[in-house]
Order: structure tokens, then sequence, then C-alpha cells
């Protein structure tokens, strides 16, 4: 399951950040990590980008970011 | 007193406090300037306690050192290369895990770290209690508390920060972050190697430099290998086998295994220090979120902000801006009257005084536009704004942020280029910079007024509705165009935080608008008073005109004739005294636009004029354009001089003179595109050049916008008349 399938308002976890080196890199220096969990907040009005709560602070990511990084719902 | 002098930096993730504690350590006596070659702000601030001078340094706000952005390079070029004798980390304390992601980076590094525990009270009122000790002793980095909107802890921190600067240098190894067994093997290994390849010239800590050759770090690796000469092929080899080692073995880059591990790192001590209550207070950001990014009304919130930023912006700025005209006005008129006739008045009322005053009056507007500016971004409303606009910037190839300041450039382009220094990746920022002046500016619209008003009367709203419409399908083309060529490149990814909402202190948002203006003044004023001098001496210049009929001998005669006829009917006098008044002062519009058509402004405009041709603008116009390169306000009444339009109401005379002169409602339609596209006002070209650092990127803009002009007014103009317009 990808991240961008998780509705508002559910948790996940994360499996695997695909995508390429720098944007995946920083994706991971935010805190998006193998396991960490994440809350799927909001989307925004125009359903792009999305609004996550990761390590306690609220992050944004691009749908089609959000796209390449497979999670498991919890 | 010859006190000893410290360095000082502080450095921390954007939105921790950092630049809040920094304004409350040095207050007024900060400096702003940029990091040499890049536009990055570099703010310091020289201040004297306990006896030292201590120079305090604020970094840019990064989340890592990993040097992906321009704000990552030059902060961890600064600790690497600057040695500065401490470095304050600001941690946000309720966002400790992801700020001790930088704290880590921080202690990898070889230098002196002090960490400022900021807002650790706000923290505690949400269930998180730090124990600083036990952070403290687990990164073997002194903690100290602070407050930074209370003011709290500042001089602890610089007592602390001296105290820490004069210890003699021990950084133990045992308490950095640990890897996993096979990464620990494969850095000690490459440290090794570099040790024996490379000994005494290497310019940073080993064991550091080992970590970043294995991570692939580009900046490490090209200065590695710059001084490696002829070993360089072996060290290549060296370096790929110690990542080969690590990803053969975790099937993965070892940068984003050691990122993995490094918040695994963290994770540990955070379970150490922290205790989370299992009481949670409300969270009020995210209750204010609720509603600011609403799914329905989170847009007409917005727009509601937007529109009152333009009200306040420029109805409000109106006021003093009015009180500045009159000023400058009320100079100009006591010079006019108390100064002999003379080229130097001249130049003073008509070069100099003319040309800082129109600059000037945007002063207000740009007060007002950088407190609502520093308003939105210090609540932390600004990236809620990009997190609304984004799919629609996307669109263009631009970040959500890039928003704000192409808005702004309908009002004026000079505060939305400056505005364009809140976004973070300087391809984005280029490309905002290059399209915002298409966003046309306020001060075209006289300019619009007068032509559509004289050739499309009761049309004209309309024609002026499409004329700021072409100019944001035009960016649009722009950006996607620049996009795919020179400025090729992914639009910086979406991976923004959104800040808790804060009440912003008045000191920063006060502190931040005085800087802005400062730097309007200082910077503006130069460029602005030169390139006012030029145009004037342009129009001024040669003196010794021959004008093809004796005016001053006319006026004289005009005079003369009154003086004999003179009525007796008081009534009579008057209106005669009235018709003698106006036929003079038709002469000396003559005069003037004579005097214009002859100078060498005058024989500019003749020489482009078959540049202009093709476009259907004769030499008049192409005079006005020029002198709109000053202000754009300007071309009207440079218009208003060639066409001789005196009088009271000079747009009424403009007008009957423009619609009884060659020009057709189609040229008419050329010149309000070229003047749309066109080249930017001088001002805004200062700013561009301010902002982007570059000459090149300056000049790029200049001819792109004025090719596309022609090109587009070209078009127009010839299909306009292939259908017999």
């Amino acid at each position: 399951m990808l991240l961008s399938d998780i509705r508002e308002g559910q948790n996940a976890r994360i499996v695997r950040v695909g995508g390429n080196g720098a944007l995946r890199r920083r994706i991971f220096e935010m805190g998006i990590i193998h396991g960490a969990e994440v809350h799927v907040e909001k989307y925004a009005p125009l359903k792009d980008p999305l609004e996550l709560i990761v390590k306690g602070y609220h992050l944004s990511l691009r749908v089609e970011e959000a796209a390449q990084i497979t999670v498991e719902p919890v | 007193m010859n006190s000893r002098k410290l360095t000082i930096a502080l450095a921390g993730n954007p939105n921790s406090g950092k630049t809040t504690i920094f304004n409350n350590l040095t207050g007024a006596h900060q400096k702003v300037g940029n990091w040499s070659g890049v536009t990055v702000e570099k703010k310091e601030g020289v201040i004297s306690r306990h006896g030292y001078e201590l120079t305090i340094i604020d970094l840019p706000g990064t989340y890592s050192l990993t040097p992906f952005s321009i704000e990552e390079i030059v902060a961890r070029n600064f600790v690497l290369d600057a040695h500065p004798d401490v470095v304050i980390d600001i941690i946000d304390a309720s966002n400790l895990e992801r700020s001790l992601y930088l704290a880590t980076q921080l202690r990898e590094i070889d230098c002196k770290v002090l960490f400022a525990l900021n807002m650790a009270d706000m923290a505690k009122s949400r269930g998180v209690k730090i124990h600083a000790d036990k952070l403290s002793e687990l990164l073997e980095v002194p903690v100290v508390f602070t407050v930074g909107n209370k003011n709290e802890g500042m001089d602890a921190l610089l007592k602390k920060a001296i105290e820490l600067a004069e210890a003699p240098r021990q950084i133990s190894q045992s308490r950095k972050v640990r890897y996993s067994p096979d990464i620990e093997t494969a850095v000690a290994d490459l440290q090794e190697f570099i040790h024996q390849a490379l000994p005494d010239t290497l310019p940073y800590n080993e064991r550091w430099t080992a970590v970043k050759l294995i991570e692939d770090d580009k900046i490490v690796r090209e200065r590695i290998l710059s001084l490696s000469g002829e070993r360089r092929q072996e060290i290549e080899t060296r370096i790929r086998l110690s990542r080969q080692y690590i990803m053969d073995r975790f099937d993965d880059d070892p940068e984003i295994i050691m990122t993995d591990e490094r918040y695994g790192f963290i994770a540990g001590i955070v379970k150490e220090a922290v205790t989370t209550s299992a009481q949670q207070r409300v969270d009020i950001s995210r209750n204010i979120d609720l509603v600011l990014t609403n799914r329905f009304i989170g847009f007409p919130i917005f727009v509601i902000f937007i529109w009152g930023m333009f009200q306040l912006t420029f109805s409000l700025g109106k006021y003093p801006q009015e009180w500045i005209t009159v000023c400058v006005h009320a100079i100009s008129t006591a010079l006019e009257l108390h100064l002999p006739d003379s080229l130097f008045k001249d130049l003073l009322l008509n070069g100099v005084i003319a040309g800082v005053g129109s600059v000037i009056v945007f002063l207000p507007n740009i007060l007002i536009l950088f407190f609502c500016i520093s308003l939105f971004e210090d609540t932390g409303y600004m990236a809620r704004t990009a997190f609304l606009m984004d799919k629609i910037m996307h669109a263009i190839g631009l970040h959500g942020k890039s928003f704000i300041p192409m808005l702004m450039g309908f009002g004026c382009n000079v505060p939305a280029i400056m505005a364009t220094r809140t976004l973070e990746s300087e391809k984005d920022r280029i490309l905002t910079v290059l399209i915002t002046p298409f966003m046309s500016c306020s001060a075209k619209l006289p300019i619009y007024i007068v032509l559509t008003g004289t050739f499309f009367a009761a049309r004209a709203g309309t024609v002026i509705f499409i004329i700021y419409l072409t100019g944001v399908v035009l960016s649009i083309i722009t950006g996607r165009l620049l996009r795919t060529t020179l400025l090729r490149g992914l639009d910086a990814p979406f991976v923004m935080e959104l800040p808790p909402y804060r009440i912003p202190m008045a000191k920063s948002v006060v502190i931040h608008m005085w800087e802005r203006s400062k730097m309007f003044l200082k910077k503006m004023g130069n460029v602005i008073l030169i390139g006012s001098v030029i145009i004037w001496a342009l129009s001024a210049f040669p003196r010794d005109i021959t004008y093809s009929r004796n005016y001053g001998a006319e006026i004289q005669n005009l005079r003369r004739q009154e003086a004999i006829q003179t009525p007796g009917d008081a009534a009579a006098r008057k209106s005669l005294k009235k018709e003698t008044a106006a036929a003079i002062d038709t002469i000396k519009g003559q005069m003037q636009a004579e005097q214009v058509e002859k100078s060498y402004m005058g024989q500019l405009g003749k020489l482009l004029a078959p540049v202009f041709a093709p476009i259907g603008i004769d030499w008049r116009g192409s005079v006005a354009l020029m002198s709109g390169f000053v202000a754009k306000e300007i071309v009207v009444s440079t218009l208003g001089i060639l066409y001789g339009a005196r009088g009271n109401d000079k747009t009424e005379a403009l007008r009957t003179a423009l619609s009884s002169s060659d020009m057709t409602p189609l040229s008419a339609v050329s010149m309000l595109v070229f003047v749309l596209l066109y080249l930017p006002c001088l001002a805004t070209i200062a700013t561009i050049r301010r902002e982007l650092h570059s000459w090149k990127w300056t000049a790029f803009s200049i001819g792109y916008s004025t090719s596309l002009a022609w090109v587009v007014a070209f078009v127009v103009y010839h299909s306009g008349k292939f259908l017999g317009f």
C-alpha cells in the first residue's frame, strides 16, 4: 500500500521509501524512516499536497512524493 | 580595554526560535548582508559581554547539514571553514527528535557545540518532560534552557558559550553517533586509509571525513580528491569499495542506512531523556488548522487575508504616499523659486528630485507589505498559503510559496521580488523573479487607462482585463518553458514543515521591516539616482538646439498684443488674459516638444524608430517607452510632452492629441502589449540584480522580457492588420 492511498485521519507505518537520491534522502532526514508511524492529518483543499504528523510535528508532502512511499496501515 | 574576541554561531531548524534568540542576544546591533555569492541572508551582531567581544552569527535555519540546499551548504561551510569558537544549536523542545538530527550532525563535526533547549515550557504543557542533564550526559554536550519569546536564559547561554570556548578542546569520541558494527568497520577502515594517504593535509576531522565519503557527499569528495594528487585513482577506488561493502550488507545506499541509524541513535536518547505523560492537552495549532486549511473555508479565508494585505499595502499606503509626494513637491517648488535658472537647477529638479522622488513614494507600501509578510511568516501562516496554493503553482513548475511574490507583483514588482527570499530553492527563486514582472504592476495602469480610454472608450475595462490576463498567461508559459530549458530540474520537493502557529513578537516584526526598508532606501537610492540623472541628461542635452520657430519672440508678441488691446470692460479683459495665457501655454508646450524631439533622447527615439515601426509605434512612442525605464508612470507624462498636451487636465488634452494623431486602435493595442511585457523599471531591475546576485540573470530578464514584448506586439499588430483592423 502507498502512503498516497491512506485516507484522512488514518495511521500508517513506513515500510519503504522509494524515489530518487536527493528527494529520498530529504524525506528520510525529515524523520520518515523505516518503521516510523505517520498520521495522515488531511489533504489540501485541492487534494494535493497532504499533511502528515510524524515524530510529533506536521509535515506536508505532494501526492506524487507520497506515492513513492510504501506503508502498511496500522 | 582590549577584550578578547569570540565567534559564536547559532544553528538550528527553521521555526526553532533561532531568529528570536538572535534578536534577543544582539538587539539593535545587527548587520544584515548576504553570504558571499549566494542570496542567503547573513545576519551578524557584535556585542560586549563579560569582558568579551562576541560576534554572533545567525546561520541559515536547516534541518540537516547534508549539502542539498544553499542554506545547508552555507551553514556547514561556516562551521567547517570559519571555525567558530562555539556553535550553539537551538533545539526546539517540542520537536526534539527532529531537532536532534541536526544536533547529531553537528556533534559529528569536530566543533564545540552547546545546546539551547528552547521552549521547553511549551513542550511541558504538551506533556513532554525533557531531562536536560540526561540529554547533556548522553550526548556530552552542555545544555542550557531558554525561552526565546520571553527572553529567558539568554545570559546563561552566553556565559556557558564563553566557558565552553575557553575550555581546552577535548571532544570525546565515545559519545558520538555509533553506527552498527558493519558500518563502523567500513568507517574505521576508510578513516585509517585516508589518515595514511593524506597525513597533515586533511582539512576536516578524520572520522567525519570518512563518514561523509561513505555517504557520497559531493563537496567533501571533491575536496579530498583535489588534495590527493597522484593517489586520486586509488582513493576513489577505496571509497567505492567502502560504499559497496555497506551496500552488499544492507541492500540500500549507505547514506540512507546511516540516516536511518542516526534516527535510531536519537530514538535511544529520546527514550532515556524524555518522559511523556499520558494526558495530552488540546493542540491549539491543530485546531486553528481545522479552520485555516479547511477543505471548504480554507480558500475563502486565504483570499480574505490576501485581500486585506493588498488593502493595507495600497490603500493605507496611499496616505503616507501622498504626504511624501507633497513633501517632494514642496521641496522642488521651494528650489524652483529660490534657485536661479541654471543647468544645475534643472539637474537637481528634473533629474535628482524627480527621479528619487518617484521611488521614495514606494517606501510606505514596502513598509506595510513587509509588515504583513513578516506577520504571515512569524505566525506560521506562510507555510499554510504554500500548502493551499501548491497544486496550482506546481502546474507552472513552481513551489506553493511562489504565489505570494507573484501576487504582489500586481502592486509593485520591487517588494514582490524582495519577497522571493522566502523561497528556499535557488532555481525556484530565479524563476519566480523572472516571471513576476509579467504581473502587470500598478504603475502601468495609468498608461492603460489613457490608451484604452482614448481608443476603446466603452470597452476600456475589458481591454485592460485582457491585458492583465495576457500577462498571467505569458508568465505561465514562460515558467513552463524555463523549467524545461534553462532552469531544468525538479522544482523543489514539497517536503515542508507546517510549523505550529505562534504569536508574532513585535520586536522581530519591527526588525524585519526596518531591515527591508533600510536596504530599499540604500541600494535603490544609488541606482535610481544614477539612472534618473542619465535619463535626465539624455532629455536635457544638447543645450544649443536650433528651434524651427522663434518661440521666445512669439510669446513676446502675444504679450505685447495683450497689452495693446486692453479692453475697458473687466470681463473682456479677463477673458483676453485667459486666452493669451492659453496661447502662451500652447507655444511653451510646442517648444518643450521640440526640445525633447531634438534632445539625445529624441534622437535615440528616432534612431530606434525602425525597430518600433514593425509593431506600429512611432518615434514618440519609442521615446515615451524609453523614459518608462525610470518608472512606468513617466510614459504618460512623456507622451504628454511629445504631443504638446498642456493645460489643467493633461490626461484629457493627451487623449485629444492621441486621437487626432496617426495612432490607430491597433497600434494602441500593440503599445499596450509592449508596455505590459517590456523591460521592468529601473527600481525593479536594481532589485532583481540584488536578489539574484547575478548580472547574467538580470540581463536575461531584461533581454527576455523586451524581446518577448516585441514578438508578441509584432504578432498582435500584424494579425490585426491581416484581419483588417
